[in-house]
């Protein structure tokens, strides 16, 4: 809401500029999105009064005014708005003058004919369209009769006010107002206000005869209505347009301006009906019946269900109460008998009108907060006070009121202990009463005890911590003492599931793979890809986009969507690890459970190209060595192996194995099936996914030291030839198993099956070293071993030792 | 002449040589012919025989000497010839030490997991846990007993990802305050905890705005926390974010589960808080949510509002991240640009 500084200016006695009034309001009420001055940035606009008017001669729009601007002689201007007429007054942009968007005005020829500045429309000094009245939206401003040339048009057009756009939460309803707003700059000012009252002449005829209302008290708790006669309908004079343009609102006529004018005031929506067109006498606030229609005011169409609250005569809807009215029985050339309506409806109602019927008006936004119960015939009087006086309509004499629940205030006890011990702060009785007093709450003091009458505006408050809110903020945030909690101690440990996760990340990042951080909402398709176990997708209900309507199974297919947006880029080597949760969901529960996930993925080389060395592309064995330094690292207790799986649709059907720790499968390493780079358009890239959560479960070694021996260690080397189908866990494990009590280590050293082995053979070639850990080993004692095992290689596996 | 002016003119001879030798083969062949067997030395030492008993010591000695100086110069002259070849040698290995370094293989950890990180470090050393939660919520958790029952006006400013009626996409980490009174056994001590984590809304995805985002919840429930408690916890936190010379101040907002509700605001770093385009001329800029605990929380909660009460903060780390490194499109942190998660790599 826009709110104006002048007009707050005409009832508290501020000595501080626009700025700095907002910044204390954000400071002490509510949010301020900017302040605003209409005539900042423009130069040299002045008054021109259109002396004579020629057509152009090579032109069937353009004309050639002469233009009185104060000055000795008239300017001569063209312009090619459609309404420019000989003795109006109207906006000129002088020579040299700089209009909206910063855009300066020069002499100019406009079609050989001179032109010495510009006749503006409103929209080109600055105003929005929305806010222009309509008659002159597709032309130039008529400014009033009086004006005087040559003066600088802000002052007309109000366009030298300031406007505070304050941005209200969901509790301050109150602030939705001028008079609200009032009450809270009082009390941070700490000066009395004094705000109107109304005072409506009435003619004698009683409303009765001519009104009934029938109201739903549910729906709405309050409902009051005016009839004003023979109103005479016409613009609304400047003063008044100015506050409604200024706020963001168009003028239309006195009457609708009137009911605008009266909400920004009091923060009461009016609606004024044109009373000729009700079918009959009566109103009623009502639920909406299945079927039933309604055309609002802006010419769109609804359907309306029993949620709706709807007013209606006797024979249909006429208005969608709260939100808007209805076009048929609107305010129009020809109207002379207004019923102005005054109410209060059901906030949750209103709310969920407007959300489903689109319609987010000034009106909805005030119902949704809550409006000010005790000002609710308030504001109706002044309108019809307005209407007599700017309408000369006949204000028929009393109200009908449908209904009038005004809460009762809320009455709150709190101490001044209790005020302290929660703000931090020493404040004294007369300090905290002195601020509730000055919001307009009632405060009488018992002892330590507050008993505080709030105001009925002020629907937030209804606790003690609701008035512990009112004191800080007023008494100021900025006086609030810093310090810290004190009390009894706390230990701040991370738990070893979290270290753990913190380790997994420096493994991972030692091992040069960058930390990514995905979208978890995917697609259908990609959520479903590389599972690791059999789960149903989790699907959002009201998704905004397909590419993130479903929740993640995998970390993999988003780090694919990353290397995807990298290689667009042309980015090629990139290697990335993700730790994050996918998303498994039973049949026919509808919550998934959690769990911690860890993958990578490599595209490119991890080892660029240097001056130095050739790049390396990622392969298999470089992702092995990944996965398996940081299994090392996370020390579970149990075998890591790597058992081949050609099942998974998404990866290579030779290069993908299953991770097994203890025989037990935690997740898979390989290659991605080329179909599927192809889809994701990216080159060759390898990946892993491991479930994070079962490593965390997973018991581990400790660390522990172990003798280094002083005895020195003897190496054996040996190769063979073994069937293709042999694998190098094998040959290991054989070898340790049979390689006696002093073998230290085995290491694979050279892998052949070039042309000099046979085919279906392949060559091995392992480093045996034995150690003992007391003694001096014996050569003899290692040739021993050797040859068994030799021999348990060649009997076991078919190994021809070379 | 006598054997003694032969040993001097050896010595005088013998060192001219020994200079001469230019290369270690040169040096040894000199060493042969001075002092082997057949060398002039010997030669000498052998014409002693026909000396008086009386000369004999004293040529003895002094032909001794001879062959300690030729020794001493043999030697002296091999370490320089050693030296010069040495010298050679690694002349000749000299590299160019302006040609770049051979790349190692590094990763990084992602920006908003060093703020995460940084942020959960620092409440630790103040004794706080860190609790992680469920990002699939329950409507419960994440709504009621955050005080946000159904149809509450400001579920409006969450537009939720629901799955299910009850079932959603949590909009905020709050929910981790509710789980955590739920459970917490207060005569075991205050509850002190952080909560940092994914959270999700329903926005379309623009520079400002993103689907998925972090954030780090914070909550402190004991006998005696004040306002100012929150006030300087809130410093301490952007203090260590930030720095010593940000000042924060407190503005009075709406949650709906603290009352007290404020935003707290930091000194713009763009400006220093003398007011720019950045913080649009205030020279503060707004970072997080706060406010002391709603008494409603902590009744659904199980927890005596009369007894406890506290307060719970908010952070945005990918907000944090953006104000503080000038990222301009929140996207960036989601799409994982290798370019992009490389540049915060400055630990010193």
């Amino acid at each position: 809401m826009k709110i104006s500084y002048n007009w707050i200016k005409e009832y508290l006695d501020l000595n501080v500029k626009p700025v700095d009034l907002a910044e204390k309001i954000e400071r002490t009420s509510v949010e301020v999105d900017g302040v605003t001055t209409p005539s900042d940035g423009l130069k040299k606009i002045v008054v021109g009064h259109v002396l004579s008017m020629e057509a152009h001669p090579d032109s069937d729009h353009l004309h050639i005014c002469q233009v009185d601007v104060g000055e000795d002689e008239p300017l001569q201007i063209v312009c090619g708005a459609p309404n420019v007429a000989a003795g109006q007054n109207v906006i000129v942009a002088l020579p040299g003058s700089r209009i909206a968007d910063n855009v300066k005005i020069k002499k100019s020829k406009m079609r050989g004919v001179p032109s010495a500045g510009m006749i503006c429309a409103l929209q080109e000094i600055g105003f929005s369209e929305d806010v222009v009245p309509k008659k002159y939206v597709d032309g130039i401003y008529v400014l009033p009769a009086d004006a005087t040339p040559g003066d600088a048009v802000y002052d007309y057009l109000g366009m030298n006010d300031s406007m505070i756009d304050l941005d209200v939460t969901p509790n301050r309803g109150d602030m939705l107002s001028l008079f609200g707003t009032l009450h809270d700059l009082a009390a941070i000012y700490d000066q009395p206000v004094k705000l109107d009252q109304p005072d409506v002449k009435e003619d004698g005829t009683a409303i009765a005869d001519q009104l009934a209302v029938h109201v739903d008290d549910q729906l709405s708790p309050q409902y009051r209505m005016r009839l004003v006669k023979n109103v005479k309908l016409a613009p609304s004079p400047m003063w008044l347009q100015i506050r409604l343009w200024n706020a963001g609102m168009r003028p239309i006529n006195n009457v609708v301006d009137i009911t605008n004018y009266i909400m920004m005031k009091y923060g009461q929506p009016l609606h004024a009906f044109d009373y000729d067109k009700f079918a009959g006498n009566d109103v009623y606030v009502r639920t909406a019946k299945a079927g039933e229609k309604l055309t609002t005011l802006d010419e769109n169409d609804h359907d309306l269900d029993e949620n709706d609250i709807v007013i209606a005569d006797d024979k249909a809807p006429i208005a969608l109460a709260g939100v808007m009215g209805g076009l048929s029985t609107s305010i129009q050339d020809g109207t002379t008998t207004v019923a102005i309506e005054s109410a209060v409806f059901e906030h949750d109602h209103i709310r969920k009108a407007a959300q489903r019927h689109n319609l987010h008006t000034d009106a909805s936004q005030r119902f949704e907060r809550g409006v000010n119960q005790a000002g609710v015939q308030d504001a109706l009087d002044a309108a019809a006070q307005m209407m007599n006086e700017l309408a000369d309509g006949e204000v028929q004499t009393g109200t009908v009121v449908g209904s009038q629940n005004i809460p009762e205030p809320a009455v709150i006890d709190i101490t001044l202990t209790h005020v302290n011990a929660i703000l931090g702060t020493e404040l004294t009785m007369d300090q905290v009463s002195h601020i509730l007093e000055s919001l307009g709450f009632k405060v009488v003091v018992n002892g330590d005890t507050l008993t505080v009458t709030v105001a009925v505006r002020r629907n937030d408050i209804h606790i003690p911590a609701d008035l512990l809110e009112e004191i800080a903020r007023i008494y100021g945030y900025d006086q609030l003492p810093a310090t810290l909690p004190t009390g009894r101690m706390t230990m701040g440990t991370l738990t070893d599931k979290q270290r753990l996760m913190r380790a997994t990340r420096h493994s991972l990042e030692g091992l040069g793979l960058n930390q990514a951080i995905s979208y978890a909402l995917t697609t259908e398709a990609k959520a479903q890809m590389f599972m690791m176990r059999a789960s149903e997708p989790t699907h959002l209900a009201w998704p905004m986009s397909v590419d993130h309507a479903v929740l993640r199974m995998n970390v993999v297919s988003g780090l694919l969507d990353d290397i995807a947006y990298n290689s667009a880029r042309k980015v090629k080597d990139v290697a990335l690890y993700e730790q994050g949760r996918v998303f498994y969901r039973e049949d026919g529960t509808d919550r998934p459970s959690e769990e911690e996930h860890i993958a990578g993925a490599i595209s490119g080389t991890l080892m660029p190209e240097a001056w130095n060395q050739a790049a390396k592309p990622v392969d298999f064995y470089q992702m092995k060595g990944i996965v398996a330094a940081y299994l090392k690292d996370m020390a579970v207790n149990g075998d890591v192996t790597y058992v081949p799986n050609a099942d998974m649709p998404e990866m290579h059907p030779g290069r993908t194995a299953d991770v097994l720790v203890h025989g037990h499968r935690i997740g898979f390493l390989g290659q991605i099936h080329p179909l599927v780079a192809k889809q994701f358009k990216i080159a060759a890239t390898y990946v892993f996914e491991l479930n994070l959560q079962a490593i965390i479960d997973m018991p581990k070694q400790k660390n522990q030291y172990d003798v280094i021996s002083r005895y020195p260690a003897i190496t054996r080397d040996i190769a063979m030839l073994v069937d293709d189908d042999v694998t190098n866990d094998q040959v290991v494990a054989l070898i340790e198993r049979r390689g006696g009590a002093f073998l230290q280590s085995v290491k694979l050293f050279d892998v052949y099956d070039g042309v000099k082995v046979p085919k279906g053979k392949k060559s091995l070639a392992y480093t045996l070293t034995y150690q003992d850990k007391h003694e001096t080993l014996v050569d003899d004692a290692v040739t021993q071993a050797f040859e068994k095992v030799s021999k348990r290689l060649e009997d076991d596996l078919g190994a021809q030792i070379r | 002449m006598s054997l003694k002016d032969k040993l001097s003119e050896l010595r005088q001879r013998g060192l001219a040589d020994i200079k001469k030798s230019s290369d270690l083969k040169d040096v040894n062949q000199v060493r042969v012919q001075l002092l082997g067997k057949k060398g002039p030395i010997t030669e000498v030492l052998r014409g002693m025989r026909d000396l008086d008993a009386e000369e004999r010591p004293k040529v003895g000695a002094f032909a001794n000497e001879i062959r300690d100086d030729l020794t001493a110069a043999l030697t002296q002259r091999k370490e320089e010839l050693e030296q010069a070849v040495l010298n050679a040698q690694l002349a000749k290995e000299t590299i160019d030490v302006t040609l770049p370094g051979t790349p190692v293989a590094k990763g990084e950890p992602h920006v908003i997991q060093q703020i995460v990180d940084q942020i959960e470090d620092l409440f630790l050393g103040m004794g706080y846990q860190v609790l992680s939660g469920p990002e699939v919520e329950e409507d419960k958790y994440n709504f009621e007993m955050m005080n946000l029952p159904k149809n509450h006006p400001a579920r409006d400013m969450q537009d939720t990802f629901y799955i299910t009626k009850e079932i959603l996409m949590r909009t905020q980490t709050s929910p981790m305050q509710a789980r955590t009174l739920e459970k917490h056994d207060f005569s075991k001590g205050p509850l002190k905890m952080i909560s940092p984590g994914v959270v999700y809304r329903r926005d379309t995805d623009d520079p400002t705005h993103s689907h998925q985002f972090h954030q780090v919840e914070g909550l402190v429930i004991d006998k005696h926390i004040t306002m100012a408690d929150l006030k300087g916890t809130l410093q301490v936190l952007a203090h260590e974010l930030f720095g010593d010379k940000f000042d924060v101040r407190l503005r009075p907002s709406y949650f709906p589960f603290t009352e007290p509700s404020v935003e707290a605001d930091i000194t713009c770093f763009n400006c220093g808080g003398k007011g720019c385009k950045v913080c649009k001329n205030t020279g503060w800029i707004e970072v997080l949510g706060a406010g002391m605990v709603h008494p409603n929380v902590l009744k659904m909660a199980g927890v005596d509002p009369d007894v406890y009460g506290g307060f719970a903060f908010g952070v945005g780390p990918d907000r944090f991240a953006m104000l503080k490194y000038g990222v301009d499109d929140i996207r960036n942190f989601y799409l994982n640009d290798v370019r992009f998660l490389t540049q915060f790599t400055k630990k010193g």
